[in-house]
């Protein structure tokens, strides 16, 4: 056994999930609630800092509110943990799990940073390597779906209810288009491994924006097209898998209350919230990775700042994870900015969109980029 | 016959739905920048930052008594506040003045008047009935307290929160 890979492989594991996606998913409860009150010109939760008032100070240190997710989170633990008397406990007790558990476990093959060197090792910045990223994200993600059906079939009640059909429907009619729209890009790299497609795109050009390397090419450009459509597709269809607005169906508070979680508390609602977030999160490093390079610094190739410099160079490697969680961040601002813009779509708009114009675009797509990827040399 | 609104004709590209999303995305983002620079602030952090300085003249705050320029109360404890007051926040116990006090002219003032702040809708009323001019509606308005019997405004506190009041009472004067 290569317990150096083992001990490596805990440390990575450990790190990821209580260093960064955890951590992660609380500044984003804050981050929706700055986001959401700046665009509607409020100043949002800007209170919670270091309570100096309980160790007898004058005033509380603000912190410009920073503190928040930690108070919401002592919150959410202290609250009674409320089970009705009308569910059916084993499957409402293991639904929110079921939510959060496949969301976390995505984060597995993400790459989230070229490599690094420790204690004289080059270690890559990835749980586990495997040769079938995308087919594993989109094998996982998709169960989360039962978390939330379960949820709303084990409340017993019919808001809950309705969420969860909504949320199968809707989930399972978005994955269609979220397979379809990502073939071209496989197409293109002709391998599934998403360690190998980010160092490609950190050689030759991301796939949207392809500058350097290889990239100057009549039909990197050409590809374009095809890859635009595809990368919308994607997105939207991200959007719509983790059940974020303008798609937020299954929990929409006008229509059902709070949809499938409308009888969880305390925790068991965090829970769900958690899977939301971390969700998001997995979501957002999706799309970073296969359509803008990952890790991987515009034109590091030519600054020394590419995948070959971080060997040896500790600092490089870190910049690579600063880089690609800079992206993420960026585009869960994204989430949240089309949240407090865009209104919720009707349920038949929504089944409209999903079989009837983004199934066959992205199947049209993908005929498309084997034209030109045949034609186009 | 009903009359059939008709629909806006949308061009192909106004069907994608795209142009109308980016220009929501642009209105947001505007307001996210502009609050980031800090303009669009509208929101007043009310502890720290307080409105009294730009009250307007008729704002109704909490009712208190007032006395005239000799020192006289001028409340002469009629009772129709007490009788208009809505939510039957006021209190009056009315008495006799003594025939040795100076204002023994006046004949009756309140022995005890007391406003259940817990009550008051802060409506004015007490305000308008009052042939008198005694009670008025101050600018006070966050009137707290830890006890039910502290928010009792009885009749030392309600003379000390209202002060003095010049001038001639309204029904007394010609011109009004």
């Amino acid at each position: 056994m290569d317990w150096f890979l083992i001990i490596s492989s805990g440390a990575k594991i450990a790190i990821i999930t209580f260093g960064i996606i955890l951590p992660m998913v609380a500044l984003c409860s804050l981050a929706e609630r700055k986001v959401s009150a700046f665009i509607q010109d409020r100043i949002g939760p800007n209170r919670v800092g270091i309570p100096m008032t309980l160790f007898g100070a004058k005033k509380d240190i603000a912190l410009l509110g920073l503190v928040q997710p930690l108070a919401d989170g002592l919150k959410f633990l202290l609250k009674e943990d409320f089970t009705p008397k009308h569910v059916r406990k084993f499957y409402f007790w293991l639904a929110p799990a079921l939510v959060l558990v496949p969301a976390l476990l995505t984060v597995g093959v993400i790459p989230f940073g070229s490599s690094i060197q420790v204690l004289g090792k080059q270690i890559p910045l990835v749980i586990a390597d495997l040769s079938i990223g995308p087919l594993f994200v989109f094998a996982i993600s998709s169960l989360g779906v039962y978390g939330i059906v379960l949820a709303g079939w084990a409340s017993n009640s019919k808001y809950p209810f309705l969420g969860g059909v909504r949320s199968s429907s809707q989930m399972i009619s978005y994955e269609i288009a979220l397979g379809l729209s990502v073939i071209p890009v496989l197409m293109i790299f002709g391998d599934m491994n998403l360690g190998s497609i980010v160092r490609f795109q950190d050689a030759n050009g991301w796939l949207l924006f392809p500058a350097w390397g290889s990239g100057w090419t009549l039909q990197r450009w050409i590809l374009l097209i095809p890859l635009v459509i595809s990368f919308v597709i994607f997105t939207v269809s991200i959007f719509a898998e983790t059940n974020r607005a303008p798609f937020d169906l299954p929990e929409c508070e006008t229509e059902l209350v709070a949809g499938y979680h409308t009888e969880y508390s305390s925790m068991k609602f965090a829970l769900f919230f958690l899977g939301e977030y971390a969700a998001m999160i997995v979501g957002s490093a999706l799309i970073v990775t296969l359509f803008l390079g990952g890790w991987s610094i515009p034109f590091g190739h030519y600054l020394g700042l590419g995948a070959a410099d971080a060997i040896g160079n500790w600092w490089v490697g870190l910049l690579h994870v600063g880089c690609f969680l800079t992206k993420v961040a960026a585009f869960i601002f994204f989430f949240m900015w089309v949240r407090w813009t865009v209104p919720r779509f009707r349920f038949d708009q929504l089944m409209r969109l999903g079989w009837i114009f983004f199934f066959e675009i992205a199947l049209a797509n993908v005929f498309l980029t084997a034209l030109i990827l045949m034609l186009v040399k | 016959m009903a009359y059939t609104v008709p629909r806006p004709k949308l061009s192909l590209l106004e069907r994608t739905y795209f142009p109308t999303l980016i220009g929501g995305l642009k209105i947001t983002l505007g307001h996210f920048i502009r609050f980031v620079q800090g303009k669009g602030k509208v929101t007043m952090s009310y502890p720290e930052e307080k409105w009294d300085a730009s009250l307007p003249e008729h704002y109704r705050g909490a009712p208190t008594l007032v006395t005239d320029e000799h020192e006289r109360e001028r409340c002469v404890a009629c009772q129709l506040c007490e009788f208009i007051c809505p939510p039957r926040a006021i209190t009056i116990v009315p008495e006799q003045i003594p025939a040795a006090d100076k204002f023994a002219k006046v004949e009756k003032r309140p022995k005890a008047f007391e406003i259940d702040m817990i009550r008051c809708i802060y409506c004015g009323m007490c305000e308008e009935v009052c042939p008198e001019q005694a009670i008025f509606l101050r600018k006070d308005y966050a009137i707290t307290g830890t006890t039910r019997a502290e928010m009792v405004h009885d009749k030392t506190r309600l003379y000390e929160l209202g002060g003095i009041r010049e001038g001639l009472v309204n029904k007394w004067n010609p011109l009004k």
